[in-house]
């Protein structure tokens, strides 16, 4: 089962088990999403469950929220991250807000799905990383897996979740991650980190798309004496802070990657994590290998993209000074 | 004559009621309304000279708007649920919310619902099926409609209210929530209080339509003007809207006329932006005074139940004034709190952080 398969598994999953829960998005009805995340679920759930809006994410998110106030569990899909900005004022300040601001008497459970990520040739307006602005928002929550065995149960997870999640997903190995995927319900918890090749050199920080070039990047390493251990961090905020911390203790030495561009990126914060942790357990300076501080390229965005040829000298760099 | 401008109106000049609209309120019907409009006036009236005093940090009032804003909410029935702006707390308190736990709010104390988290105004209670408040402006009319858009999938007799200002239409809520509302025929009454102005811009800045009413019909909902000042054809205009909604004819859209008689809040000095001509018009059509002399009319009101009126209502507030200033301010960990379900690790760390350093100085000291 690919991840596309693996999503549409898990929110099936989720409305047979719910029927609180409903889906609403541009396309996601008939013709089940512009990547066919949702293919198959209007014919078996019906178009008040699976609803095709007009377009305007600002509407989508705002009668989202209305529907959760109420007590319905909505599943919002975006379909581009890029297009999620005229949300932005929803989710940062009614979404977020709306359990704190009510001291508890409304909470708001939305989940968000919306594809993220370059590398498909789309171009800045269908290629952004945007989870930094919402790590950075108090109240909600910020997921990316990057298998098909994660992306099901950490979706299960976040539907099933008290609080409002941000569920991002990779969409360049939307159909290249491949694998076994259990059929029914099953969970993979939030907040938890995978250490997903393990090592002694360095610590290498990645998560969606980009494991997959960490991972490369770690492989290769090998021939030049460098024994890398990368973490999917899986869940972005709130993120799993021991499982990086126990593995940067252990290497002294730490790689972050991400998309996204480099300057207030997660990158920075997860060095700040560490570095105020694990000072005196690094050997070297923490090294991010991120986006540039450019609107994301048409032509040249595997220049752009922090992929395995920009990894594999970084982790060479960190351990050698 | 009224003019024939399509403007629903009830309470006529001598004093009786056009049966055309009538909506059949009973004496007292109309003699609880009437005590709540004096009682929102006089709280108004009381907050501000708190705030002037400097012991509560802001109000927002409605001055002038009582009609419109309380004969809407009680137009509604007790399991719907009304999306509010930041200017009616006049009908949360006639639709059951606490007047003690209000002024807690307005002290933003440990006792407000919404546990000091909040500006003055901003208090929720949803046991009286009243929404949360946000000051940003308009981004509760989508929310209404998805809340009855929800109860309609689930087959629930539910309809919202929401309350917004003639600023709130220039919104991109405003436009998506009508929208949405038309397309999915949800029962949601979008109640626009047009009182002339958006703190100091008036109307002609936000629309070049002639009436607000009529960008209903660009989504393809009804749009109602009806004077804002007269009680009984503010009920009477709701009560239709609603039951449209219940049959499952989907939204209506209102413009209440009314007229914002103060600023737009205490930090708000209008004599700025608007001379006081147009204040002496409006007075003349006052909301309560015309409820008023309705009531002396029919034998219903007099001077002295006014006294007491106002006695009781300022006794049960000065109590609720003294319970609230002796009322210490939420705890310090309360700040962690309702952030998430439960507090994650990085709050919980943060939340240590605090209570293990300098106290900040007293605001008042």
């Amino acid at each position: 089962m690919n991840m596309v398969q693996a999503i549409n598994d898990a929110l099936r999953t989720a409305m047979r088990g719910d029927d609180r829960v409903v889906i609403l998005g541009e396309d996601v009805g008939r013709v089940g999403g512009v990547f066919r995340v949702t293919a198959g679920l209007f014919d078996e759930f019906g178009d008040e469950r699976v609803i095709d809006t007009p377009l305007s994410e600002n509407g989508i998110v705002g009668t989202a929220v209305g529907m959760a106030l109420y007590g319905l569990v909505p599943v919002v899909e975006i379909q581009f991250a890029d297009f999620i900005w005229p949300a932005y004022d929803q989710i940062v300040n009614e979404l977020a807000k709306y359990r704190y601001r009510s001291g508890g008497e409304y909470p708001a459970k939305v989940v968000i799905r919306a594809p993220v990520g370059g590398g498909i040739r789309g171009g800045h307006y269908h290629s952004q990383h945007p989870e930094a602005p919402f790590i950075h928002v108090a109240g909600l929550k910020v997921v990316c897996p990057s298998s098909a065995y994660d992306a099901k149960g950490l979706l299960l997870s976040a539907i099933a979740d008290p609080d409002p999640v941000l569920f991002f997903e990779p969409k360049r190995v939307y159909r290249a991650a491949k694998g076994e995927v259990p059929a029914g319900a099953f969970t993979v918890p939030l907040e938890s980190a995978a250490v997903v090749r393990p090592g002694r050199h360095v610590t290498v920080l990645a998560y969606g798309a980009m494991l997959y070039e960490a991972l490369d990047a770690a492989s290769k390493a090998v021939a030049h004496g460098v024994e890398a251990e990368v973490i999917d961090l899986r869940t972005l905020w709130p993120v799993d802070v021991a499982t990086v911390l126990d593995s940067v203790r252990r290497t002294g030495r730490l790689v972050v990657v991400h998309e996204a561009p480099r300057t207030c990126g997660f990158g920075a914060e997860l060095v700040s994590l560490v570095v105020e942790r694990a000072f005196y357990h690094l050997e070297a300076p923490p090294v991010r290998v991120t986006g540039f501080d450019t609107p994301f390229p048409y032509s040249l965005e595997m220049e752009y993209m922090p992929l395995s040829h920009r990894i594999l000298p970084a982790l060479l760099e960190a351990v050698r000074s | 004559m009224p003019p024939d401008d399509g403007v629903v109106r009830v309470l006529r000049d001598d004093l009786t009621l056009d049966p055309e609209n009538d909506p059949g309120l009973s004496d007292a019907e109309v003699l609880h309304l009437y005590r709540h409009m004096v009682m929102t006036r006089l709280l108004d009236e009381r907050l501000v000279a708190l705030q002037r005093q400097g012991r509560i940090g802001f109000h927002v009032g409605s001055l002038g708007e009582e009609a419109a804003i309380l004969g809407a909410a009680f137009a509604m029935r007790k399991n719907d649920f009304i999306f509010p702006c930041y200017r009616e707390f006049g009908a949360a308190l006639m639709r059951g919310f606490e007047l003690g736990v209000f002024v807690h709010n307005m002290f933003g104390t440990a006792k407000d619902t919404v546990r000091g988290r909040q500006m003055p105004d901003h208090y929720t209670c949803r046991r009286v099926g009243w929404g949360s408040i946000s000051s940003p402006v308009g981004t509760q009319i989508t929310q209404a409609v998805g809340f009855a858009w929800g109860a309609k999938i689930r087959r629930q007799d539910v309809a919202t209210l929401v309350y917004f200002g003639d600023g709130a239409t220039s919104s991109s809520d405003f436009h998506s929530g009508m929208n949405f509302a038309g397309v999915f025929r949800v029962p949601t009454i979008f109640f626009c209080r047009n009182n002339g102005w958006a703190i100091s811009v008036p109307v002609t800045r936000q629309t070049a339509s002639r009436t607000f009413a009529e960008k209903g019909a660009a989504y393809g909902i009804p749009g109602v003007r009806v004077d804002g000042n007269d009680l009984f054809a503010v009920v009477a205009t709701v009560r239709k809207a609603l039951d449209r909604g219940v049959r499952g004819y989907g939204p209506t859209l209102i413009e209440a006329i009314t007229y914002r008689m103060g600023g737009h809040s205490t930090s708000d000095d209008p004599n700025r932006y608007r001379g006081s001509e147009v204040l002496e018009s409006w007075a003349s059509r006052d909301p309560i005074g015309r409820v008023r002399a309705y009531l002396e009319k029919r034998e219903l009101w007099d001077g002295a139940a006014e006294e007491r009126l106002i006695a009781e209502v300022d006794n049960e507030f000065r109590e609720a004034v003294a319970v609230a200033e002796r009322t210490p301010p939420p705890p310090l960990e309360s700040m962690f709190e309702d952030v998430y379900e439960r507090p994650p690790w990085h709050l919980l760390e943060q939340r240590a952080q605090l209570l293990a350093g300098p106290r900040a100085p007293s605001p008042h000291s």
